[in-house]
């Protein structure tokens, strides 16, 4: 554990009865950065949190936030933390200005800094002219606006954001992450979990979870350099071609690691350097027309090679 | 402290207030339910349906059905002519009981023999025909007593009658045995058991549904703070409660405040602390509130028929008895009727207070176990 981490997790495991929420799960934040928990419903991600935040007891391993052990310690932990659960814990028939009212008295914060924290989050969330609407009557986006300022309320220098953006319309996930931005350059420290993969592009490093266990952490940059060795690909089939049959002639062919549906086209993982886009197009001759072009490697490939244990040869 | 404690009261003020429903509930149920229990838990039984055969005519017979008319216990709805009419009525229902006076009853009296009239009476309700057994036996042995001083009268005698026992009975506290005396004051056990176990069941297990807990569990706050800020304010609502009650029931039933109403307020306190206590321990353990409530309610009957409401404690067997000394609402009723009617100050009172104080340290103390902060 570095000096610096502000959440040092070792071996850390949950168990519900036979099942294994959390398998051995290591990992460390450092202070001022916005790690992504990427992984699929059922990973763990939610379980790690909430062991994190002393909602649950671990079966095995330790972890300290901000120094502190989240068994011992979990109530000096709370007041420093801030945490936005799955369901955005708003009580909808109190306003937007009461439920921060609410949850700023509960963290002792006295009047005069309760009146400054609540306006300073209402500008933060541009909530300013709805502050005396029902929290129940807000959309979607908005709701989840309000439940980050809530756990912002007392000024956390540590934030844990579990799926903030599921269930929110396209739109508001990107102002969300601007404001997840903001708080990033005001050094607080951010662990958001998600299951979006273009979300995961925006944190500084990813943890990759599935099944409970930790596949890799790092930056995108360098889980997309180190876990997949290969070229990819994007494949154009032609305008009157379905992709279906140009898909199964991917797969067959030698070196071919990953081929994908991404709308109209496929994305494929070839082995380093074992087609060029001439020689691929050439290999889809029985496609006229199919149109070949480099591509990036995107995340997608980083979790399924993770997850499949590998490439497959 | 003090701020996280009076913003979770703050909440849920508001939380009440917003819930027009419950606001309603908190504020009309109890005056509902003094009404409704106020005149049907009645068991002052009078104008019982009486159906007569008066087989002989004579002015005697007609003396006694005088006689049977003059007291508000029975009501002559039925002259008929036969026996076999009586059973028909009693046995539809018409009428609760019959008076059969058969031919030459007014002979046997005149010849100052003992005549004999019959009772009949319909037992498939107890408390109808205790009374009825009891009010026709008094009719009929104060007709035969005053047969008896007038056949005295006729020797010459009659100045000299002198009863050898005279029992000189004196009703205290409450002299014309009007049961809405007893009821009403216990009433306010019941809407306060009520209130307070209905209310508070669902108080903790619907940030739980809502999926607000575990936004709280990561809050500084403290249980102990999270359970007084809850109850406090249905402890309000359960006080403007008494006030209600006892209002209403010195308008509408007369029933007199003969103790000192701080006292009462006080214990009522001391009374709901339990009962907040054992709605909160509910509220830990169910995991829905449709499991809360039916868990109140299943607390709620039995409380009801043994704690003494209805059915007096002493008549019960002994294990049940013993059973109602778990439930607290056994030591208030004690301690309300107490004061209301009998006007004791707290030197009565001890043991309920005793009883209930333990009671409350028990159910208070588990309820704080049973909630950690914590989701496992």
């Amino acid at each position: 554990m570095s000096p610096d981490a502000v959440v040092a997790v070792h071996e850390l495991s949950k168990s519900f009865g036979d099942f294994v929420a959390v398998d051995a799960v290591s990992f460390d934040v450092q202070r001022g950065e916005v790690v992504g928990y990427l992984g699929p419903n059922g990973s763990g991600k939610t379980t790690t949190m909430r062991m994190l935040l002393g909602l649950l007891r671990p079966t095995s391993g330790s972890a300290t936030v901000l120094g502190l052990d989240v068994v011992r310690d979990a109530e000096r932990i709370r007041p420093q933390v801030g945490y936005m659960s799955q369901r955005f814990a708003l009580y909808e028939d109190l306003t937007v200005a009461e439920n921060l009212r609410f949850y700023g008295g509960v963290y002792g914060l006295d009047n005069a800094r309760l009146a400054e924290r609540m306006e300073a989050m209402l500008e933060l969330i541009e909530l300013q002219d709805q502050r005396n609407e029902r929290a129940g009557e807000l959309a979607g986006g908005w709701r989840q606006r309000l439940a980050l300022a809530i756990a912002l309320i007392h000024e956390p220098e540590l934030m844990f954001l579990d799926e903030p953006t599921s269930g929110v319309d396209p739109e508001a996930r990107r102002a969300f992450w601007d404001v997840i931005y903001t708080l990033a350059e005001q050094g607080r420290t951010i662990v958001v979990s998600t299951h979006y993969m273009d979300e995961a592009e925006h944190c500084g490093r990813l943890a990759i979870l599935d099944q409970g266990r930790l596949l890799a952490m790092d930056t995108p940059t360098a889980l997309k350099r180190d876990v997949v060795h290969g070229d990819a690909w994007e494949i154009v089939p032609p305008p009157d071609a379905s992709p279906g049959p140009v898909l199964d002639s991917l797969v067959r062919l030698p070196g071919v690691l990953r081929v994908e549906t991404l709308g109209d086209s496929l994305h494929a993982i070839v082995e380093p350097g074992a087609y060029q886009a001439e020689s691929l197009a050439d290999a889809l001759a029985g496609y006229p027309g199919v149109r070949v072009e480099p591509a990036e490697i995107s995340l997608d490939d980083v979790f399924s090679i993770l997850v499949s244990g590998g490439h497959r040869r | 402290m003090i701020r996280r404690l009076t913003s979770i009261m703050r909440k849920e003020a508001i939380h009440i207030v917003r819930d027009r429903r419950t606001l309603a509930l908190s504020f009309v149920m109890p005056i509902v339910m003094l009404l409704l229990l106020g005149y049907a838990a009645n068991t002052d039984v009078r104008n019982i349906s009486l159906v007569v055969v008066d087989q002989d005519r004579s002015p005697a017979s007609r003396a006694l059905l005088d006689a049977f008319r003059a007291a508000d216990y029975f009501r002559v709805d039925f002259m008929v002519d036969s026996e076999a009419r009586i059973e028909e009525l009693i046995g539809q229902g018409a009428a609760k009981a019959g008076l059969i006076v058969p031919p030459g009853y007014g002979e046997q009296l005149v010849a100052g023999r003992s005549a004999q009239v019959g009772f009949v009476l319909d037992g498939s309700d107890p408390i109808v025909a205790q009374n009825a057994l009891a009010s026709a036996k008094l009719i009929g042995q104060a007709k035969a007593t005053e047969i008896a001083i007038e056949r005295l009268a006729a020797r010459g005698q009659g100045s000299q009658f002198v009863s050898p026992i005279d029992v000189s009975t004196q009703v205290w506290y409450n002299p014309d045995l009007v049961s809405a005396y007893y009821m009403v004051p216990a009433l306010i056990g019941i809407i306060l058991l009520f209130q307070s176990l209905i209310l508070t069941s669902t108080a903790i297990v619907r940030e739980r549904e809502r999926g607000t807990i575990e936004q709280l569990i990561v809050t500084p706050i403290r249980a102990g703070e999270l359970v007084v800020g809850k109850i406090a304010p249905y402890v309000i609502i359960a006080f403007v409660n008494i006030i209600e009650v006892l209002i209403v029931g010195a308008l509408l039933f007369r029933v007199p405040m003969n103790g000192s109403v701080l006292l009462l307020l006080a214990l009522a306190a001391l009374f709901m602390i339990t009962t907040l206590g054992i709605g909160l321990l509910i509220s830990t353990i169910a995991r829905t509130q449709q499991e809360a409530m039916i868990t109140a309610i299943f607390y709620l009957l039995p409380n009801i028929f043994l704690a003494g409401f209805f059915f007096p404690i002493a008549a019960m067997p002994p294990i049940l008895q013993l059973i109602s000394y778990f439930f607290p609402l056994r030591y208030f009723l004690i301690i309300v009727r107490g004061i209301v009617l009998k006007g004791v100050g707290i030197e009565a009172l001890w043991p309920e207070v005793i009883g209930l104080t333990i009671f409350g340290l028990v159910v208070v103390t588990a309820a704080s176990r049973r909630f950690r902060k914590s989701l496992d």
